[in-house]
């Protein structure tokens, strides 16, 4: 068969661009795990020789673990909370019209938008304003506002896709509506819960710009990685500490689209039949 | 309205969605243990009625009883009703004997009678052993007979069905038929169906409403609708129906003297109608019911000439369009071909004459 049509015909130049568009996003990235096993505490070519030594160096830091464990303290109730709240959004998003709808999701969704500055300055001007000091817990409140748009954005597909009769069937059978959301509505959307938590865990694992505003003396891993730049000795370990995150952040993000892409699979399987 | 054979009781029900109308004014009751089936067109809000019994929709104007309760302040998950939906809403995270079961959480009955009850509905809809199947692995006749074992397990006293059949084959569709009346004989419980598929609601009903327009037409048996239509509508939307405009001249012995458009004068029983000269009607009469001879019939009946337009051999019988001289319409004819006085070689062109029984012809209001 001839391949005459123009949808079916490779087109080379796009596959070259795909590849080179690629290897420029993430050759930088690909330095950072290279030169962590390299035996010298400057970043140049040629490379020393291969030592696991900073590895061990960031392995004996407390400050470090002291970072991480933040980190994973914020991410994680950063990431129950916003995606409970993404939960009861997307459901309300989709069941109920209610008048400015549109303008409510578009505020919502408003962070993805806004530099990270302004809402960063804005709310160290609020709580230092309101005479809250600065703690891990203005620092999760900045992640909630990032966190939030992400969650709704995850869920709301999985919940335009519930068919409204699974909630009247669930009635229909004799369950109210809070039985009916964890026997029905929970579970079918369970695969969009997860790779929500999976997602803002990352975003607040990541975060940067607004934990430098609103972070006192405990700080995160990014903020605690940034301030080791400082000093050139510590330069390899950071890089160790980076390879480590790239490596977590990039299996997170994996399983979350992986999840996500499960849930929709079945689904389909249902509808061909 | 206060007689024992209401079981479901519906007076002067309205309903509107702002301000549209989709239920205008409707009263009228259901027996126990009756299949009734709500027929017509789509958008004529019969699915609206069955999900104000089920509770999905408030009353608007009037109120439902059911079994003698009021129903306007029963929420849908208290009241005695279950409901079979279009697209069978089987829980796509649970397995068949989890699906069958969903309503049993609030029986508090002990594991053992729970998964006793589940296997004797997957028996009654004959899926023994489908227990531990996924949603996604089922055909869709499998899922309409789960989505009847899971609304019947909980014994409701009325048993809704929103256009079970209307995503099934033609041959899966006459079986599933057959089981749904089988098994509503044999549990005995309410059945109120709706369906657009006239010959579906004929096979299957006790009684049916034919709706339009938010509106009730007639509630009859399948015979009584079938051969006594009351309304136009009604004969038009069930089965099909030659209509001959005509003109009321006079009334003898219950029969209505009529004037009628490219036949002349005939005599048809009038039904109770009150008719008075002058009035113009409409004279109807089914296919099947008009005899067709390929000479003039020397008999003392009343006979009308016409030539052949169209044949269509179906098989088991053929349909005839028959122009007659002074109608505006081409009149159908359906005949039985295994008839003995059927004309041999009926061809389009070839001038035939009709003859009818004396209750064929029904007249109807324009």
């Amino acid at each position: 068969m001839k391949q005459s049509t123009y949808i079916k015909r490779p087109n080379r130049a796009l596959q070259i661009y795909a590849i080179v568009f690629l290897i420029v996003l993430y050759l930088p990235v690909l330095f950072i795990p290279l030169f962590s096993f390299n035996d010298s505490i400057y970043v140049r070519f040629p490379m020393q020789g291969f030592t696991v030594e900073w590895y061990k160096a960031m392995w004996t830091r407390d400050s470090v673990w002291a970072a991480l464990g933040n980190s994973v303290t914020v991410g994680f109730w950063v990431a129950i909370i916003s995606t409970a709240l993404g939960v009861v959004a997307a459901r309300a998003i989709t069941r109920y019209r209610m008048p400015g709808q549109n303008a409510l999701i578009t505020f919502a969704m408003l962070p993805l938008v806004v530099p990270g500055v302004i809402f960063g300055v804005a709310l160290l001007v609020l709580v230092s304003r309101l005479g809250i000091p600065l703690s891990l817990y203005t620092v999760s409140l900045g992640h909630l506002i990032i966190c939030l748009p992400f969650a709704i954005a995850t869920l709301l597909p999985r919940f335009e896709g519930f068919d409204r009769s699974m909630d009247e069937a669930s009635a229909d059978l004799g369950e109210n509506g809070w039985w009916t959301f964890w026997r029905v509505t929970f579970p079918m959307v369970a695969p969009g819960v997860v790779a929500s938590l999976l997602l803002t865990f990352t975003i607040s694992f990541d975060e940067f710009i607004m934990t430098f505003f609103l972070s006192g003396t405990d700080t995160t891993l990014p903020i605690y990685i940034w301030t080791q730049l400082r000093f050139p000795r510590e330069f390899p370990t950071v890089l160790a500490m980076s390879t480590l995150i790239l490596a977590l952040s990039f299996v997170m993000v994996f399983i979350a689209l992986w999840i996500g892409r499960l849930g929709i699979v079945t689904d389909n399987a249902e509808d061909t039949k | 309205m206060n007689n024992k054979d209401a079981f479901i009781s519906i007076r002067d029900v309205g309903k509107s969605f702002g301000t549209f109308q989709a239920i205008e004014n409707i009263s009228m009751d259901i027996r126990e243990g009756e299949f009734f089936s709500l027929l017509g067109a789509s958008g004529c809000g019969k699915t609206t009625l069955l999900r104000m019994l089920a509770g999905f929709e408030s009353v608007s104007k009037g109120e439902i009883l059911i079994d003698g309760q009021p129903m306007s302040d029963v929420p849908p998950h208290e009241r005695p009703v279950n409901m079979v939906f279009q697209n069978y809403a089987i829980f796509p995270h649970l397995n068949v004997a989890q699906n069958i079961g969903y309503g049993l959480r609030k029986l508090k009955l002990p594991k053992a009678k729970q998964n006793e009850m589940i296997e004797e509905m997957l028996d009654l809809v004959q899926l023994t052993g489908y227990g531990t199947r996924k949603a996604h692995e089922l055909s869709g006749g499998q899922r309409q007979r789960i989505a009847l074992a899971r609304a019947l397990i909980l014994r409701p006293k009325v048993l809704l069905l929103d256009e079970p059949l209307g995503a099934l084959d033609k041959q899966l569709r006459e079986q599933m038929q057959m089981e749904l009346r089988r098994l509503q004989r044999s549990i005995g419980i309410t059945f109120v169906f709706v369906t657009h598929d006239q010959e579906e609601a004929l096979t299957l009903s006790d009684r049916i409403a034919v709706m339009a327009g938010g509106e009730v037409l007639q509630v009859d048996t399948p015979a009584a609708l079938y051969e006594q239509p009351q309304t136009r509508e009604v004969a038009s939307f069930i089965g099909n129906m030659n209509f001959l405009d005509a003109r009321v001249t006079g009334d003898i012995n219950g029969y209505a003297s009529l004037d009628v458009q490219g036949i002349g004068a005939l005599n048809v029983p009038r039904l109770g109608k009150t008719l008075s000269s002058g009035d113009t009607v409409c004279v109807a009469v089914r296919p099947e019911k008009l005899i067709l001879h390929d000479k003039a019939p020397s008999g003392p009946e009343k006979s009308i000439p016409g030539t052949i337009e169209l044949v269509t051999y179906l098989g088991e019988r053929s349909h005839y369009h028959v122009r007659v001289p002074g109608c505006d319409t081409a009149i159908a004819i359906s005949s039985q071909n295994s008839r003995m006085n059927q004309p041999k070689e009926v061809q389009e062109g070839r001038s035939v004459w009709m003859t009818w029984a004396p209750d064929a012809l029904i007249v109807l209001e324009r």
